[in-house]
Parts: C-alpha cells; sequence; structure tokens
C-alpha cells in the first residue's frame, strides 16, 4: 500500500487503524469462544477456560478503540494545526512501542494465563483487574506512549494554530491520561481498590471517551457534510457541559454496592439518570446537521456511521445505562446480564461506530480520492451489508441478552435469595439458555459483518467507476 | 461575534458553562473522596479491620435500614487460630493477590464486578452451598484445591477449572473471602440466604 502522498500524521493513522482493525476481528473471535462456552462449558475446558476468553475480548475491544481514537487524532492532527506533526519520529516510535507490548500482553494473556499470588504476577502476568487486567509493566508502557501522542497532540496545535475541537480534545486527553494513573496501585482492601478502579473505568468510558468522540464528531460532521464549524464548535460545548456535568457525578452509580457510603445512592442515581441528556444533544445535532444539507455528502459510509453513532450511542450508553442506573433496580442487575446486555450495545454503538466512520473518512484519501462515490461499480453492497449486519448483530446479541439479564435479575435476585444455588437456578433455567443462544447466533451475524466491513475497507474506491456511472452521477 | 446570535446560543457562552461546570463537578468529586476514603478504609465502620477474620460474622435484616448487614459477632478464629491485626492483613492481601493473580475476576463478580460466568463472591463466605458452618472451612479448602472434583454447578455443566491453589493458598482466599463478607455492601446482594449453624 503506498501511502507517501499522505500526510505525516495520517500515513502514522493508517498504522493505527490497521492494528485497530485486526484487533476487532480478535475481540469478537474470542467473543464467540466466550459466548459458546456458556452453551457449552466444556469447550477449551483447562485450555482455553472462560477467564482466558472473556479477557482477550474486552482487553482487545479496550486497545483497538484506544487505537482508534489515537489513530483518528492522527488523522486530523495536521490539517486541524495547519502544521506538521511536531514529534513524528516519536509519534512512529511510540506505535511501536505500543505494539510490542500489546502483542506480549495478549501472548502472555493466551500462553501463561495465571500466575501465583505475588508482585511478579501483577507486574509481568496478570493483574486480575476486569478491563485493566494488564500487567503493572505494560500500565507503564501505555501512559509512557500517551505521553508520547499527547506531546505530539497538544506541541502540535501549538506550533500551529488552535481551535475549539483542539482545545477541548487536548484538555480531554490530560484528563484521560491522567485517570489512567489512579488505577495503578495495590491496596488488600476491595472497596479502596474499585473506589479507583471506577474513577479509570467510568471516568474514561462515561465521561472523557465520551468528550472524545465528541471532538471526533464534529470533526467528522464537517468533513462528510460540510457542515459550518461555529455550529460544530457550539454544539462540542453544549456536549461537553452536559457530558461532565452528569457524568462525572454520575460515577456515584458505581458506589451503591462496594462497600461506600448511603449518600453515593442518591448523588450516583441521580446525575448518572442525567447521563443521557447529553447523547440526545448528540442526536439533535447530527440529525439537525443532516437535514439542514438534505443528507448529502462526500462519502456516503463515513455519513451512515456517523448516524449509527449518534443513535448507538444514545441507545447503547444513554437508553440501557439509564434503564438499570436507579439504586432501586440496579440492586437486583447489578452484575447479571443486564451488563452485559448494556456493555455491548454502549461500546458498539458509541465508540466502534465512529472509529469505523473515521476510517471511512480517510479510506478514500489513502486511496488518492477525495470522496466515496455514491454510485460505486458494485452499488457498495459490501458496507451496506456489513453496516447492517454489524448493526443487526450487535442489537441482536443486546435484546438477548437483556431477556437472559430480566431472568436472572428475578430468578438469582429477587426469588433466589442472590446465592449460588439461587445464581445455577437462573443459569441453567430455559429462558435464560435461549438468551445465551440468540446471543450466539447474533453474535455469527456480528461476525459475518465484520469480515464483509475488512473486505470493504480494503476494496473500496479500488475498482475504477464506469463511465456511464460517472455520467449518471453527474446528471 | 455575529450580533444575531442570542448569547445563550453563542460559543463564547457555551465555552465558559463548559469550563466552569467542569471544573464545578470536579471539585465536587473530590470533595466527596476525601469524605469517602476515610470511611472505606479498612478498620472504619463500614469496611472492618482484617481481624475481622478471627469472628463470626453474619448477615442480617436491619429493620431501621430495611435490608441486610453484616453483623460481627463473637470470636471464631478462621483455621481455630487467632491472628493479630498485622498477620490478618497479610492473609488477607495475599489472599486477594491469589484472586487477583488466578483472574477470578474472569469469571465471578466480586462486590458484583467482574464477569457473570460463575456465582457473585461478595457473600460467598456466608453461602449455605457450604452446608454448615461446622463443615464450611474444610468444604471450601477442598473445593479450591480441586474444583473440577468438587464441582457443584447445579446441572448447568459450568465448572471451576483447577487453578492448581495449595492448601495455604486457600486459606489465604478464604480468609479474603471471610473479611470481604464483612464489608457493609448497603444490602447487596439481596434476599441473601444465609448458612446454617450446623447441617
Amino acid at each position: 500500500m503506498n501511502i507517501n502522498h499522505l500526510n505525516g500524521g495520517q500515513q502514522l493513522a493508517v498504522k493505527y487503524y490497521i492494528v485497530a482493525m485486526v484487533l476487532f476481528g480478535a475481540q469478537i473471535l474470542f467473543g464467540l469462544l466466550s459466548g459458546m462456552q456458556y452453551l457449552y462449558p466444556e469447550l477449551l475446558f483447562g485450555i482455553l477456560d472462560f477467564n482466558v476468553t472473556r479477557t482477550v475480548h474486552i482487553n482487545a475491544m479496550i486497545v483497538w478503540m484506544l487505537y482508534g481514537f489515537i489513530g483518528s487524532v492522527y488523522w486530523l492532527l495536521e490539517e486541524e494545526s495547519e502544521t506538521e506533526v511536531v514529534g513524528l519520529k516519536l509519534g512512529i516510535l511510540g506505535f511501536w512501542v505500543l505494539t510490542s507490548a500489546v502483542t506480549v500482553v495478549v501472548l502472555v494473556f493466551l500462553l501463561v494465563q495465571t500466575g501465583p499470588g505475588d508482585d511478579f504476577t501483577r507486574w509481568f502476568v496478570n493483574e486480575g483487574r476486569e478491563y485493566i487486567e494488564a500487567p503493572r509493566w505494560a500500565d507503564i508502557g501505555i501512559v509512557i506512549c500517551m505521553l508520547i501522542f499527547f506531546y505530539n497532540v497538544s506541541a502540535t496545535f501549538m506550533k500551529g494554530k488552535w481551535s475549539g475541537i483542539s482545545g477541548v480534545l487536548t484538555l480531554d486527553l490530560v484528563a484521560l491520561a491522567g485517570i489512567y494513573i489512579a488505577g495503578m496501585f495495590y491496596t488488600p482492601n476491595i472497596s479502596m481498590d474499585q473506589y479507583w478502579w471506577w474513577w479509570v473505568i467510568h471516568l474514561w468510558v462515561e465521561a472523557t471517551w465520551e468528550v472524545l468522540v465528541g471532538c471526533l464528531m464534529a470533526w467528522g460532521l464537517m468533513k462528510v457534510l460540510k457542515v459550518d464549524r461555529k455550529i460544530v464548535t457550539t454544539w462540542l460545548y453544549i456536549e461537553v457541559a452536559l457530558m461532565f456535568g452528569s457524568g462525572i457525578l454520575g460515577l456515584g452509580h458505581h458506589y451503591f454496592w462496594i462497600g461506600t457510603p448511603e449518600y453515593w445512592l442518591t448523588i450516583g442515581g441521580f446525575f448518572s439518570a442525567l447521563e443521557p441528556i447529553p447523547l440526545v444533544a448528540m442526536v439533535v445535532h447530527a440529525i439537525y446537521d443532516s437535514g439542514v444539507r438534505h443528507m448529502k455528502g462526500n462519502n456516503n459510509p463515513a455519513f451512515a456511521w456517523l448516524i449509527a453513532h449518534a443513535f448507538g450511542n444514545f441507545f447503547g450508553a444513554g437508553v440501557w445505562g439509564f434503564m438499570h442506573t436507579l439504586p432501586q433496580i440496579n440492586l437486583y442487575t447489578h452484575g447479571t446480564q443486564w451488563s452485559a446486555s448494556h456493555g455491548h450495545l454502549a461500546f458498539f454503538g458509541a465508540y466502534a461506530t465512529i472509529i469505523i466512520a473515521m476510517i471511512y473518512i480517510a479510506v478514500p484519501y489513502i486511496r488518492g480520492q477525495e470522496g466515496i462515490s455514491s454510485n460505486l461499480p458494485d452499488g457498495g453492497w459490501k458496507w451496506k451489508w456489513s453496516l447492517g449486519l454489524l448493526n443487526m448483530g450487535v442489537v441482536g446479541m443486546t435484546v438477548a441478552l437483556l431477556i437472559s439479564g430480566y431472568e436472572q435479575s428475578f430468578i438469582e435476585r429477587a426469588v433466589g435469595g442472590s446465592t449460588w444455588l439461587g445464581y445455577f437456578t437462573a443459569q441453567v433455567h430455559p429462558w435464560f439458555v435461549q438468551g445465551m443462544e440468540w446471543r450466539m447466533i447474533f453474535g455469527v451475524m456480528t461476525a459475518a459483518g465484520i469480515v464483509l466491513l475488512l473486505w470493504d475497507l480494503l476494496t473500496i474506491g479500488k475498482e475504477p467507476v464506469s463511465s456511464q456511472k460517472v455520467q449518471t452521477e453527474a446528471a | 461575534m455575529n450580533n444575531k446570535i442570542p448569547w445563550w446560543s453563542s460559543e463564547s457562552y457555551w465555552k465558559k458553562v463548559a469550563i466552569w461546570v467542569t471544573a464545578f463537578m470536579f471539585i465536587v468529586l473530590i470533595a466527596l473522596t476525601i469524605d469517602t476514603i476515610p470511611k472505606i478504609t479498612a478498620g472504619s465502620e463500614r469496611v472492618p479491620a482484617y481481624s475481622v477474620i478471627n469472628k463470626h460474622i453474619g448477615y442480617e435484616f436491619n429493620d431501621e435500614r430495611n435490608f441486610q448487614v453484616p453483623v460481627i459477632g463473637a470470636e471464631d478464629p478462621l483455621f481455630g487460630k487467632m491472628l493479630s491485626e498485622e498477620e490478618a492483613e497479610a492473609l488477607v492481601s495475599h489472599g486477594k493477590k491469589i484472586t487477583q493473580g488466578r483472574n477470578c475476576m474472569g469469571c465471578h463478580t466480586l462486590l458484583g464486578n467482574g464477569s457473570y460466568f460463575a456465582p457473585d463472591l461478595t457473600k460467598s463466605w456466608l453461602d449455605p452451598g457450604w452446608v454448615s458452618e461446622a463443615e464450611r472451612e474444610q468444604s471450601m479448602i477442598e473445593f479450591l484445591m480441586d474444583p473440577p472434583a468438587n464441582a457443584r454447578s447445579f446441572g448447568s455443566g459450568r465448572m471451576m477449572p483447577n487453578l492448581h491453589i495449595s492448601r495455604d493458598e486457600a486459606k489465604a482466599v478464604i480468609a479474603f473471602l471471610k473479611w470481604m463478607s464483612s464489608i457493609d455492601t448497603n444490602g447487596f446482594p439481596y434476599n441473601f440466604t444465609v448458612i446454617d449453624k450446623e447441617s
């Protein structure tokens, strides 16, 4: 692939996008294995147990999304700052260091898996804390790579020019990197452990990541629909105010049951219930701008994925989160398949979609074009089918998991008294098992969508548009 | 700025709102954190000292709060041995490190957080699945040292893999689980059935 015609930041972004898509594939592969282990518990028992497949599933997701974000920022960096990336060579070094670290961590997860209860295990094998299982040495490596990234972003904007988007983006990256450090310590006290662990998890996915994708959405709408910069910047500030206004104290909805004082029930319940509001603002913003521009853009796949992001974020993070965020219901749903249902739609709807949109924005430039023709030689069936399969697949999994979650919260929690017997009584109930079967079917649909997506990204715009179609388009 | 745009929809207004709202919320979070930390430090009312493993732990309905709360009872040393505060902390800490090193959260939830492939461990020390308090310690050791041979998955076919946990490691994990069961979790898990004293 010859990408020498791209600017330095864009060339680096392509590297990040490639690894992101490889890890996206890995996420789904290990997700399929985890889902199968619910139905066939003997599958790979003692070889790749559920704790291994699930750990790889969720860590591949976190890392590919980080790669997608970093790639997206590098993609827009030179255009937005109107100057060259300040430390491009350092950025390339950071990419290779991060990618080597990720490779080693995944291999250790798969081949070593677990270790004794000592400090060596936490430093070099597995930290055993959900989402941030990466051993401590890798944490430090990630922080160093994030600092390189942050230096490149802030110094490039400082050298070039600032904008509303770049200002929000830079401040958000400070918070994003700083918060990660809150998870880097050991304590025997699990209440204290989880208090700070949630600072990383919640303040990433329900605050700083949301603002980051707000920046990408603003830039994406300008790029695809030629929306006025002033409009997207004003909306971005509104979203930041609403997002941090609700999301920072919304952290309290993770402090209901971990030993923290009872006042968190009120604070967490109230502020987390407000968290969907900025997501409504994003939908209104995206739809309004689309209407004003008569849905006419230069890149239909990217546009479709931006709209999928607006709705996916609202339903996945907003509605599905709201449904079980109040303590009165969360008492029964916390730690059940409700959480899995919410997690699937939220991560996909809020983050996977926008990264795919950003990659589609990049693809024509990689192939030396300005946009993607709406009259593709094959009718664009690959991107349309992958869009449909991925969205239907994830929504299907979400609904299936929710049905299992309903059953689990009633039978295990409300009736069964939350004991081990109650847990398994719920797990073997036909309603639960049927939910898991449907999850598997929709999981396979999602996997088919990814195969098509990768195929499309590798080929779209490569074939010449026939002269007849060009004439039709011109007409 | 374009004068036709009302102040409440202007870019500069919302920029200021975004900055002030973010700063205010962050300061409130810091203030709440400063209040919360002492309340969840080991040795506080809500999160007992590690030496609580020397005592009997119950989980009883509290009329005033309208849910179950941990009740710390008379002396009931774990494995029959009274430990000093330092010894208890070392044992519980070893147990927690084992749960992290064996990636227990990859299947279980602790305080409701983790994965949903296996039962929640928050009150596992009090679970009636161990038959009776008299048999509990031995049952737990045997289970942890060889889970497939002692599997009780109630027809689901799901088993915990053998994670090669030694006897001493099992004791440390049990100490951690016993201590965790004493944390005041605002009634989570709800409607929990507690193990009988005798079979």
